[in-house]
């Protein structure tokens, strides 16, 4: 391994490579004394440079040194394992979540786009309050973090779904087990409301920086099982002259995402925007950001008007079969539609 | 928090030195590198930058709340309990409406009128104008409002009309009329730069009024979009493609108007922004489906649909940037206002008719609409209606 390709600063490596160090061997076993007077650097920064050529040269020896076992890496076998047992949140919708396979997957970055109005900040809404639903009822009981860059948060609205989804909770345990008390969910609404941590994003600078902190953020609240993005698009509409730094911050901004994503098992959700878009001879409706950013999600779901009707469609995912499902917003947040929708609200009276 | 300098974000000595003498002052040209690049510029090893940036990063990104203490839910409910509505919302006076909104037009966000000229968009903005600068024990804001009339429209008379007409025993009172429709001001830029330039100047204006009256709250209405559809037309004359390409550069202009208002001037003063738009004639080469919907076969008859149809004139990218969308529209000789988007409200439609005292609802229970029918504008039998109300209430 050469010189070059240690992470220190480029002057740093322009005075080791003038100095005759071009490869790491030749400074594995040099006192720091040595070196800083042949680069004429203080001997503190000699030694820094050594401890970085010293991991360098490990991580080569380990990955080297045993082929059967590549390091980071982990079997088809045991991804399989854990992905069984990942919980899904749920949506509310029980068409949705059918052919989501259960609901919205952790470790993964889920983008939900449609038209103005549809209902995207419906959608992470419920799943902010969706999130928290305790372990012993089917959900993660984790906590949510909301990303707001358009200000369209409302905590009325937030207020109405987490009761009506603490009633759908003490109704489903009544129904299951009936010797136990009703009072069995514990839960109150402004429990649900002090678990999401809310963010108002001004700018796309802003964005990026939270983007950046939240590793260390979500590091210290493990719990947190849910980052919803209201939008993602924003921001990145507007005040960029080139398109080409936008396409670069976002797909940074895109691996980020997806290393919180990895690295505390929960899920991203991204809302997303439309726009027009020109192909073969006629304008269609697409989702924002453009092409290259359409690769940096591992699931796309658009929502759209069918008729009278609002629809889910599975565009993009690597395990889900593209399939679509009707969904509608009632009162009480994201149900099932028509129908269906109809029965709940009439259950929902009664109780 | 974006322009903060980096020489006051509190970094190690040496490092804010660096940045400086390399010329990065703010954390937006920090943010806008990759990691690699600001080794290569600021000539430091990856440890440090990392560290450098994971601390602009703290520093640059706004403090997090969580939802009930944020925006003070709890006190919210409270008050709402209460009976207090004032809090957060400006009501519109209109039962039903206020219902469906919470309380009226929230404070902070963007809210957007949309019709058909002569639907009645100006008279309620007249109506909110007059119940903003109404004193507080009247169950207004009691503070100042800036209006903006791009077209010209704005008739002091039938505000004052308005006025008496809805609050005859305040009106009737000695200089009251006067303190009230004083505190109204109205802007009348010619063109989108001069336009454009006092958003600018309100902005800063606005932040540094609310930083001297922290109660007082500002009330403004703007008549956006007069000059843009005005432009549109003339290049709807022009080549459909040409004109699509013009479209969406302007509507980036517009665009950052939004983030200007909804992102600062409305966010920050916490106080409620009212715009206007048109309507224009959907063309029949707007997209309003998807690819895959077509290659499903799905509403393949919306197309033609569709055709008769107006929408909003400035386009889905705009849409986007509200948050709460009210339509007002005709329908076989009714007026009818409809809650289009909204954050917190089911789609209603409620019938009215413009009398003397401005804009009254027939009934506060609205009509759920199922489906997309919500985004329709229609104006049907629109001439008997007009001809009607303009001996009716203008007299």
């Amino acid at each position: 391994m050469e010189v070059w390709k240690l992470p220190i600063s480029a002057t740093q490596k322009g005075k080791l490579i003038s100095a005759g160090y071009t490869s790491i061997s030749s400074l594995s076993s040099l006192p720091s004394s040595d070196l800083a007077r042949d680069l004429n650097i203080s001997d503190s920064e000699a030694q820094h440079i050594l401890k970085i050529a010293l991991q360098g040269c490990t991580r080569l020896d380990s990955s080297s040194g045993n082929h059967s076992v590549v390091n980071g890496a982990q079997n088809a076998w045991d991804m399989f394992h854990e992905e069984e047992s990942l919980i899904r949140i749920t949506t509310s919708c029980a068409d949705l979540d059918k052919i989501l396979g259960g609901g919205i997957n952790c470790k993964e970055v889920t983008e939900i786009g449609g038209v103005p109005g549809i209902g995207k900040t419906q959608m992470g809404i419920q799943l902010a309050v969706n999130v928290q639903i305790p372990l012993d009822f089917g959900g993660l009981g984790g906590k949510a973090i909301y990303i707001d860059t358009e200000g369209s948060f409302m905590v009325e609205r937030a207020l109405q779904i987490a009761e009506a989804c603490i009633e759908d909770m003490s109704e489903y345990s009544g129904f299951l087990c009936k010797d136990f008390q009703a009072g069995q969910v514990k839960l109150q609404p402004k429990d649900i409301l002090e678990n999401i941590y809310y963010f108002r994003i001004c700018s796309y600078t802003e964005q990026i920086a939270l983007v950046n902190y939240l590793e260390k953020f979500v590091s210290e609240r493990k719990d947190v099982k849910v980052i919803i993005v209201d939008s993602v698009t924003f921001h990145f509409r507007q005040d960029f002259d080139y398109l080409a730094l936008r396409t670069r911050i976002l797909s940074g901004m895109a691996l980020k995402l997806m290393k919180l994503a990895k690295m505390f098992n929960l899920a991203v959700v991204l809302l997303n925007q439309v726009t027009n878009k020109y192909t073969e001879g006629s304008f269609h409706l697409t989702l924002a950001l453009g092409d290259s950013w359409s690769h940096s999600c591992t699931n796309r779901i658009i929502l759209y008007w069918n008729g009278n009707e609002r629809y889910a469609y599975i565009d993009k995912s690597p395990s889900l079969r593209s399939a679509s499902a009707p969904y509608s917003v009632t009162e009480r947040g994201i149900r099932n539609s028509a129908s269906n929708c109809k029965r709940v609200k009439m259950m929902g009276t009664i109780t | 928090m974006a322009n903060k300098l980096i020489k006051e974000m509190g970094l190690p000595k040496s490092m804010a030195n660096i940045f400086a003498a390399r010329n990065i002052t703010t954390a937006k040209e920090a943010l806008s590198v990759t990691e690699f690049e600001l080794m290569e510029l600021l000539g430091v090893g990856l440890a440090e930058v990392r560290t450098a940036i994971a601390h602009i990063s703290q520093i640059t990104c706004p403090p997090h709340q969580t939802v009930s203490t944020s925006l003070s839910a709890r006190l919210l409910l409270e008050q709402r309990f209460q009976g207090e509505h004032m809090a957060g919302h400006l009501p519109t006076r209109l039962k039903g409406l206020d219902a469906a909104l919470c309380g009226g037009v929230p404070f902070g966000v963007l809210t957007e009128l949309v019709g058909p000229s002569g639907i009645g968009k100006t008279q309620f903005c007249l109506k909110l104008s007059l119940l903003a600068s109404l004193p507080a024990s009247y169950g207004g804001l009691g503070g100042r409002v800036i209006y903006i009339d791009v077209e010209s429209k704005f008739s002091s008379r039938r505000m004052i009309e308005i006025g008496v007409t809805s609050f005859p025993e305040l009106f009737h009172m000695k200089g009251m009329a006067q303190e009230m429709a004083g505190r109204i001001l109205v802007l009348r830029p010619t063109s989108l730069s001069e336009f454009t330039e006092r958003c600018d100047k309100i902005g800063n204006q606005m932040v540094f009024f609310c930083f001297k009256h922290n109660e007082n709250q500002d009330w403004t209405s703007r008549e956006v979009t007069g000059v843009q559809t005005e432009d549109f037309v003339r290049k709807r004359l022009q080549q459909i493609k040409v004109s699509i390409l013009q479209n969406q550069v302007k509507l980036l202009v517009v665009d950052s108007m939004a983030a200007l208002l909804s992102g600062s001037l409305a966010e920050f003063s916490r106080i409620p922004v009212v715009v206007t738009n048109q309507v224009r004639s959907q063309s029949r080469d707007e997209a309003c489906q998807y690819s895959f919907q077509w290659h499903r076969g799905e509403t393949v008859e919306d197309l033609r649909r569709y055709d008769s149809h107006l929408i909003a004139a400035l386009g889905i990218h705009w849409a986007h940037a509200v948050t709460i969308r009210l339509i007002l529209e005709v329908k076989t000789g009714q007026r009818f206002l409809k809650v289009a988007k909204s954050p917190m409200s089911p789609p209603l439609a409620f019938p009215f008719n413009i009398t003397s005292s401005g804009i009254s609802l027939l009934t506060d229970d609205g009509i759920e609409q199922r489906g997309s029918e919500i985004n329709t504008i229609r104006f049907q039998g629109h001439n008997d209606i007009i001809n009607f109300d303009g001996k009716g209430c203008i007299n």
